[in-house]
């Protein structure tokens, strides 16, 4: 696993930037400061849902990260924990669910409603 | 041969001794979709344009017209829906129903295999329910299996109080019409991660139950929401315990399943089984693998409804198959598919 740690900061240090750029209803403080750390602790980072797929499909957040799903598509979607730990409700188009990862895990989770989508959030 | 069927048309290859042949088979499936009636008698494979044969063509054979059941499955109505793919889904509804209404015979009853709605929202269920209202059948029944649109967020509890009087479990059900047996499966709740459509260890059980005591001579309908058989994993479109549960079928000489969730006509034959897909009354989507992604797909004005419908389902007593007739709410023009010759510079 681990020569894809590095692989995954980058996309996050990307995610964060476009969740400061794009705006839109994410609640927390601005992580305009420091556009290419990763997230600390209690910052929100996005995971759109477009075309059937999470993106990204693998994201790494340290503990205290709220992560907001947006719908993008024309049909709903929902955001489950396999292990049930968090579900949504079926999101519409341009509808999104948040979760905030206090504890250290790898978070498989996938779309209820077309269960093929399937990602998973690893809080370290 | 003394008449003038084309030996084309004439089956070289029965190895199944079921009245169809591989290259028979292919032209069934180049005819779905555009209107013509493909139908097994005899041994030979017969089409006739869907103009002249509505309502008569299956029950071509002298004295058919008495026993013959008709029914008429739509699908995928997606009330609530509202974007690009088609702005006025209740419409397209209204208008599967005025072509229903204008079948030369009322059919028996309508199945919807489900994806009623958009959102499961209840005033999307009150727009269907008082649109096929207007159908025009001879018993007044349209007999319901959930998609997963109809399903979200109460596990189907909403779809159960509305439909499920009669039916188990999830909302499983069968009943007797006209000497076939129908039965209605559940494929779209308790999905499970990185899974397809599923019916559950308790529906298996059911269904392994309900049809002990038929005889092998019964026509079996077995209508469904997800298709029953593998079309496309990578879309979710199939069923992981599909096999099983056509397992149990087997044994019958005719047996036709039904689905829709794919929102376009596929068919496929496997000795006694014929496989079908229903078209959508809201939009279509993709064929499988031809788009990054299984959703509604826009098609050029004007081509809307050519590519929604509804479709016409017969059972002959004593014929091989239920002959089955998907109808655009528009035809084609035939002009649209002729081609002029370029002209040179």
């Amino acid at each position: 696993m681990k020569p894809i740690i590095p692989a995954t900061l980058t996309l996050l240090a990307g995610t964060a930037l476009l969740s400061a750029t794009v705006g839109g209803p994410v609640a927390g403080p601005s992580p305009a400061t420091a556009p290419k750390a990763a997230p600390s602790a209690g910052k929100t980072v996005q995971v759109a849902i477009d075309n059937f797929r999470f993106t990204p499909a693998v994201l790494t957040v340290p503990a205290g990260t709220q992560v907001t799903w947006r719908n993008n598509d024309d049909v709903p979607h929902t955001v489950v924990s396999t292990r049930l730990l968090f579900k949504s409700r079926a999101l519409d188009t341009g509808d999104t669910f948040s979760y905030t990862f206090r504890a250290k895990g790898t978070y498989a989770y996938f779309c209820s409603v077309h269960p093929m989508m399937t990602a998973k959030v690893i809080v370290r | 041969m003394t008449d003038h069927t084309d030996p084309k048309d004439l089956i070289v290859h029965d190895h199944g001794d079921d009245g169809i042949d591989r290259r028979g088979f292919l032209k069934c499936m180049a005819w779905a979709g555009t209107g013509l009636l493909c139908t097994v008698g005899g041994g030979i494979l017969t089409s006739k344009s869907l103009g002249a044969s509505l309502g008569t063509a299956a029950g071509s054979a002298p004295g058919a017209g008495s026993g013959e059941l008709s029914f008429v499955q739509i699908s995928d109505s997606h009330i609530g829906f509202s974007k690009a793919a088609n702005q006025d889904v209740t419409a397209t509804l209204q208008e599967a129903v005025a072509k229903i209404n204008a079948l030369p015979k009322p059919p028996a009853f309508i199945l919807h295999t489900g994806d009623l709605t958009q959102l499961s929202k209840p005033d999307q269920f009150d727009i269907v329910e008082q649109v096929l209202k207007g159908a025009r059948t001879t018993t007044g029944r349209v007999f319901y299996v959930p998609g997963e649109h109809d399903v979200l967020n109460d596990n189907g509890q909403q779809f159960r109080e509305r439909y499920g009087k009669g039916t188990l479990g999830d909302g499983w059900h069968s009943f007797d019409h006209g000497g076939v047996h129908f039965i209605g499966l559940v494929n779209v709740l308790n999905l499970k991660a990185g899974g397809l459509g599923d019916l559950g260890r308790a529906q298996l059980e059911w269904l392994a139950q309900d049809v002990r005591g038929l005889a092998a001579s019964t026509p079996i309908v077995v209508f469904a929401h997800i298709p029953l058989w593998t079309v496309y994993p990578p879309w979710g479109w199939g069923t992981d315990d599909g096999a099983q549960a056509l397992s149990y079928l087997k044994r019958f000489g005719s047996v036709t399943v039904l689905n829709g969730h794919i929102h376009q006509t596929l068919q496929k034959v496997e000795g006694n089984v014929h496989f079908h897909t229903a078209m959508s009354t809201a939009f279509p989507q993709p064929a499988p693998g031809t788009a990054p992604a299984p959703g509604p797909m826009t098609v050029p004005p004007g081509q809307l409804r050519h590519v929604l419908g509804i479709t016409q389902v017969t059972n002959v007593p004593g014929r091989h198959a239920l002959a089955l007739v998907d109808s655009p709410l528009q035809a084609a023009e035939a002009a649209a598919f002729s081609s002029a010759p370029k002209e040179q510079p």
